[in-house]
């Protein structure tokens, strides 16, 4: 049994939520609310708004940096101990880890059919 | 056949029609699909996935015996159209994954198409092959050359039919125009030129020259310290070859008319809507960054996809738009979750339905939405294994916000994030779509009487 279409997606208030808006709109709107709780968990995130950052690192996607130099270099200083691996997130360069041909994921075409041909 | 004209339509009833794919509790990365696309006419639907193959649907003939049951799709064609790459002067790894797909209108008994991953587009044809030659004298039905001096007597081959073969063959292959990643390519109305669209350039190409392409837009800064925006997507006018748009990441489209100059980076309209600088917070710009944006069918309007919202543009009214519609704001007050997930920066796409009476978009849990720009109503509906039994009719679903939670409601925090309809494509003249969703494909058509 198919119910009616569904009222307001459109910018529309039911007389519940206006009640709720009126008393939130003495509060802090939601977006700043969330934002106070990122800040609180984050500090040090950047004082600039979501803008520059984001960017940069969507035009960096797919780069993956190894330095043979800085690998043998890293590998003659520490003599016997291991070369710190990386974490399991692979792709994440950070602080004084030096990547290991290990950590550069392994590219290999799908040559198997798609299930949805299946 | 049932197009949405206006209010005088009575209410469309969606059932369920297909589903392609396989259940499984984990999902491979390589399925997942990243893209659909129906042809021109709508009787082919084609999809991308992560794995870079391209998996083409047909819509079976109508059968008067059957006619409760419309066509149903079924599989044409497939083939691997990108694999990974690593480009080791960059140091950079290229995606096989699919972007985009887009048809050209059929000019002759082939189909063609254009697919796209982050940095290649490829045209590939693909056509049925339902005879073959036989009889030849130098070699044997099996291919092996006989010997000539065996050969007593000359015959003339003839064609004879086989079984229908579809065979899809890469005829083009257009590389190395792109330093950063393709988010969009659109055909022209002129059918000769496409373009493709990356983060920070478009190019302009002739679908005969693979080595050469124009260069119409470039924002990249001379410093990029100072990059603040990049493209997101763009797309030609449907009639208008001169004529194409372009969305920020800033919120903003950029309207470029190719006849006023050769690089277009000075826009013939800007479209922007004022925002109230009080609601201005970390994560304003972020969820104003369009992610979709697609020329209604009669090329007065432009559809833009932000995080939270759907809006219809007019061309002739730049400074705001006409319609606005929310997706999913009970989003707003999850802002901070969403962020820590990375799920702010899904790309949701939204299509218009053939007459641009309603507007479709996706959203979490499996969820996807209509707007009917008409009687303004909307409803919300879920793709689902449980409501897969032909031709079941879909029963709208609720989100509960606060407060009390109905019987058939879900609460905002039950739902599930990582099932995202990203993709979906509507028939260009029917009502019959087709709803990604992770690694099923879903289509639906309205209820037949």
């Amino acid at each position: 049994m198919a119910a009616p279409l569904g009222t307001g997606g459109f910018t529309e208030e039911t007389g519940q939520e206006k009640q709720d808006t009126q008393e939130k709109d003495k509060a802090i709107p939601p977006e700043r609310a969330e934002e106070a709780k990122l800040k609180a968990k984050y500090p040090n995130l950047g004082q600039k708004p979501g803008g520059s950052d984001f960017l940069m690192k969507r035009l960096q996607k797919g780069q993956k940096y190894f330095d043979s130099g800085d690998y043998n270099m890293a590998k003659a200083k520490m003599k016997n101990k291991q070369l710190p691996s990386a974490g399991p997130d692979k792709n994440l360069v950070t602080g004084d880890h030096i990547p290991t041909p290990q950590d550069l994921p392994q590219r290999k075409s799908s040559l198997v059919t798609s299930k949805l041909a299946g | 056949f049932l197009a949405g004209f206006g209010s005088l339509m009575q209410d469309v009833l969606w059932c369920f029609s297909q589903v392609k794919g396989t259940i499984d509790t984990g999902v491979t990365e390589s399925d997942i699909i990243s893209t659909v696309e129906f042809n021109h006419t709508g009787e082919l639907l084609a999809t991308g996935d992560k794995g870079g193959r391209v998996v083409i649907f047909q819509r079976e003939q109508e059968s008067k015996n059957q006619p409760h049951r419309r066509g149903e799709y079924n599989v044409y064609s497939t083939f691997q159209s990108h694999e990974p790459e690593f480009d080791y002067l960059k140091s950079l790894e290229i995606e096989e994954k699919i972007n985009k797909i887009r048809w050209l209108p059929q000019q002759n008994a082939a189909y063609f198409l254009l697919s796209t991953n982050d940095k290649t587009v490829k045209l590939w044809k693909v056509s049925e092959r339902d005879k073959r030659p036989e009889g030849y004298n130098l070699k044997d039905e099996d291919g092996r050359l006989r010997d000539p001096s065996m050969i007593t007597v000359l015959r003339v081959p003839v064609l004879r039919p086989m079984d229908l073969m579809v065979e899809a063959t890469p005829r083009r292959v257009f590389a190395n125009a792109h330093t950063y990643h393709i988010n969009s390519i659109s055909v022209n109305s002129d059918y000769e030129t496409y373009m493709s669209a990356d983060d920070l350039r478009i190019n302009l190409w002739n679908f005969e020259i693979t080595n050469q392409s124009f260069n119409i837009v470039d924002i990249k800064p001379a410093n990029m310290e100072e990059l603040t925006e990049v493209i997101t997507a763009a797309e030609f006018h449907p009639h208008h070859c001169n004529t194409f748009v372009y969305s920020s990441s800033k919120g903003t489209i950029r309207l470029c008319d190719m006849r006023t100059a050769a690089l277009c980076d000075r826009h013939a309209k800007f479209f922007e809507e004022p925002e109230d600088p009080s609601n201005r917070s970390f994560f304003s710009e972020i969820i104003s960054s369009i992610s979709d944006v697609k020329f209604s069918h009669s090329g007065r309007y432009i559809m833009t996809r932000d995080y939270l919202t759907v809006k219809v543009w007019d061309l002739n009214m730049e400074n705001r738009p006409i319609e606005t519609y929310q997706v999913h704001d009970y989003l707003r007050s999850k802002l901070c979750s969403l962020y820590e997930n990375d799920c702010i920066f899904d790309k949701f796409e939204c299509v218009w339905n053939g007459s641009d009476s309603v507007i479709m978009t996706g959203s979490y849990n499996n969820f996807f939405r209509m707007f009917d720009r008409n009687t303004k109503r909307d409803v919300t509906l879920e793709a689902s294994r449980e409501n897969s039994k032909p031709r079941a009719i879909l029963k709208p679903r609720k989100v509960c916000v606060g407060g009390k939670r109905r019987k058939d409601e879900i609460s905002v925090d039950s739902l599930d994030f990582s099932k995202k309809i990203l993709h979906t494509a509507w028939h260009p003249s029917e009502n019959i779509i087709a709803v990604a969703a992770t690694n099923n494909l879903y289509i639906f058509q309205d209820k037949v009487n």
